[in-house]
C-alpha cells in the first residue's frame, strides 16, 4: 500500500480538437477532446494534460468550452497548459473545471505569477512546465568550473541543462537544475520536465536529467520527452525518482495501451494503480 | 424520488466545478454553491470542499459558526474534502486561526524529510471500521486520489475509518454521526471516488 507511479497521456489540442504530429511536421485532426479523455480515462489513465496549442490569441475561449466539457465527464484530475500568459488566463482555466494549470514560459517571464497562483489557487494547482535541453561547452572544462552552471563531463565534452522557452526555440541561458529549485521555492506543486533533445526521438526518456532535477527537489517531477515504448516507463521508474510518467504518441498510434503499460510496469515491480 | 439539494460552501477560491459536476453525475437533483450558511437549511447536505487555504477558508465560515453548530445539532450531513476535513479539527500548521473545532485533533505537515510533498497521485484506503456509512461497498485497499501537504491527527481514534500510508500512516477518512471528512478528493478519484459521493448523496436523502 503507497502512492503509485502515474502514467499520464498528453493531449495537444488545436482551435478545440485533439491533433496529431505525423512525423513531428503535418498536423492531422484526430478528434473531440472529451471522446479522448473518456478514452483515456476508462483505459486506466491516473491523469490527463491538455496542451492547447491554437496560436490564435481570439480563439483563446475555445479552450474554456473544451475543459467545462471534459470536467463534466471525467473523474480523474486534468492538467491544461499552453497559452497562459497572465493570472486571469490561469483563472479562467481552473474556473472552467480544470485541476491544474501548467505554465511554462510566462513563468520565465515572470517568476512572480507562481507564487500569486499558489497563493490563490494553492500549490496543488501549479504545475510548472520546463523544458530542457543540453547545451555543450566547447571550451575548456576548467574555464566552465568558473561558471555556476552544474555540468558533467561526457565524450569530453561539457554540458549543462538549460531551460528553453516558446516552444523549445529559444534560449534562455538558465541552468534548469537552478529553475527547478526556484520555481518549488515559488510555490510549483509539481514539475513537469520535458527533455527537448529526447522528444520525438522515442528512444526513451533523458535518465540523466530526471534523476538529477528529482535528486534537487522535493515536489513531485512528471518525466517527459522520448517515450515509444513501455520499456521506456520502466527504465524512468526504475532508474530515476520520477512521480509519473507523460507520453503522447505511444498512446496515440495504438503502439500500446495504457493498460498494457500498466500491467507491464506491475510485472516489473513498479507500483501502478490498476 | 427524494430531492438531493446539495450545496457547497465556496470559500473564494477556486475550482468547485469538478465537485459540481461530480455531484450532479452522481445522483444530485440540485446542486448549489454558496457564500452563507443562513439559509442552509433548505438543503439536504453541505459540502466543504478541498480547494484553498487553511486560513482564508476559516475566516470566510466563521461569521455562519452558529448555523454551522445548528447543523451539527440536527445531524445535518456535512462532508469536508481534503482541507475541508481539516478545517473540522482545532488547528493547523498551514494557517493562525483556530480550526471550527468540531472534531479534537490538529493538523500538521506531512513529513518532508521522509516523502515528497504534496501528497500527490492514487494511494490506498486502508479501511478499519467495515461498518462506517461513507465508505460503504469500498473494498479495502481501493485506490482513491490525493492532493495534500497537511494531515490530520485525531485526539479521538474512534473518528477515523480509514488510514493511508505516506511517510507513515495518516488517517484519511473520519465519520461522526453524519459529518464526514476525506483527506483524497472522491470527485477526482474514479469509480470509487463515485461510490464515495453516492454514499454521501444516500445519507443526504435520508435513508440512514
Amino acid at each position: 500500500m503507497a502512492l503509485a507511479k502515474r502514467i499520464i497521456p498528453c493531449l495537444d489540442v488545436d482551435n478545440g480538437r485533439v491533433v496529431k504530429g505525423i512525423n513531428f511536421k503535418e498536423v492531422k485532426d484526430a478528434g473531440d477532446p472529451v471522446e479522448f479523455a473518456k478514452k483515456y480515462s476508462q483505459q486506466g489513465a491516473d491523469e490527463l494534460v491538455f496542451l492547447d496549442i491554437t496560436a490564435s490569441e481570439q480563439k483563446r475561449d475555445i479552450i474554456k468550452n473544451v475543459v467545462r466539457n471534459v470536467a463534466r465527464v471525467i473523474d480523474i484530475p486534468f492538467t491544461v497548459g499552453g497559452g497562459i500568459k497572465k493570472l486571469e488566463d490561469a483563472r479562467d482555466i481552473l474556473l472552467s473545471g480544470a485541476d491544474k494549470v501548467s505554465i511554462n514560459t510566462s513563468a520565465i517571464k515572470n517568476p512572480e505569477l507562481i507564487t500569486e497562483l499558489m497563493s490563490i489557487f494553492g500549490k496543488q494547482c501549479i504545475v510548472v512546465a520546463i523544458d530542457v535541453k543540453k547545451n555543450y561547452y566547447e571550451i575548456d572544462p576548467k574555464e566552465t568550473l568558473k561558471d555556476n552552471y552544474e555540468h558533467k563531463l561526457k565524450q569530453n565534452k561539457h554540458y549543462w541543462f538549460e531551460v528553453m522557452i516558446y516552444g523549445g526555440k529559444e534560449r534562455t541561458g538558465i541552468d534548469a537544475i537552478k529553475w527547478a529549485r526556484k520555481v518549488e521555492k515559488l510555490g510549483a506543486g509539481e514539475v513537469l520536465l520535458t527533455s527537448i533533445d529526447a522528444d520525438g526521438t522515442e528512444e526513451g526518456y533523458d535518465l540523466e536529467l530526471n534523476k538529477i532535477i528529482c535528486r534537487k527537489l522535493s515536489i513531485p517531477v512528471i518525466a517527459s520527452g522520448g517515450c515509444g515504448k513501455p520499456i521506456h516507463m520502466l527504465e524512468v521508474f526504475q532508474k530515476t525518482n520520477v512521480d509519473a510518467a507523460l507520453a503522447a504518441s505511444i498512446f496515440h498510434y495504438k503502439k500500446s495501451t495504457i493498460k498494457k503499460v500498466k500491467q507491464f510496469l506491475k510485472r516489473n515491480n513498479i507500483y501502478v494503480r490498476i | 424520488m427524494r430531492l438531493n439539494d446539495i450545496a457547497i460552501f465556496d470559500y473564494g477560491a477556486g475550482n468547485l466545478y469538478s465537485l459540481k459536476c461530480s455531484l450532479e453525475r452522481n445522483g444530485a437533483t440540485k446542486v448549489s454553491v454558496i457564500k452563507s450558511l443562513k439559509n442552509i437549511h433548505k438543503h439536504d447536505g453541505l459540502i466543504l470542499p478541498g480547494v484553498g487555504n487553511f486560513d482564508p477558508a476559516i475566516r470566510s465560515i466563521q461569521p455562519y459558526r452558529s448555523d454551522f453548530n445548528n447543523l451539527l445539532e440536527k445531524n445535518f450531513p456535512i462532508l469536508g474534502i481534503c482541507l475541508g476535513m481539516e478545517m473540522l479539527f482545532n488547528n493547523s500548521e498551514e494557517g493562525k486561526l483556530e480550526g471550527l473545532k468540531i472534531l479534537n485533533g490538529r493538523v500538521i505537515m506531512l513529513p518532508i524529510k521522509k516523502v515528497k510533498i504534496p501528497h500527490m497521485g492514487w494511494n490506498n484506503l486502508e479501511i478499519i471500521e467495515k461498518a462506517c456509512k461513507i465508505l460503504h461497498g469500498l473494498k479495502d485497499g481501493c485506490w482513491v486520489y490525493f492532493v495534500h501537504s497537511y494531515h490530520v491527527v485525531s485526539k479521538d481514534k474512534k473518528v477515523i475509518v480509514a488510514n493511508s500510508q505516506y511517510g507513515g500512516t495518516i488517517p484519511v477518512v473520519v465519520e461522526k454521526n453524519n459529518l464526514f471528512g476525506t483527506q483524497f478528493h472522491p470527485e477526482k478519484s474514479g469509480i470509487n471516488g463515485a461510490k464515495i459521493i453516492k454514499n454521501f448523496l444516500t445519507i443526504c436523502g435520508g435513508k440512514y
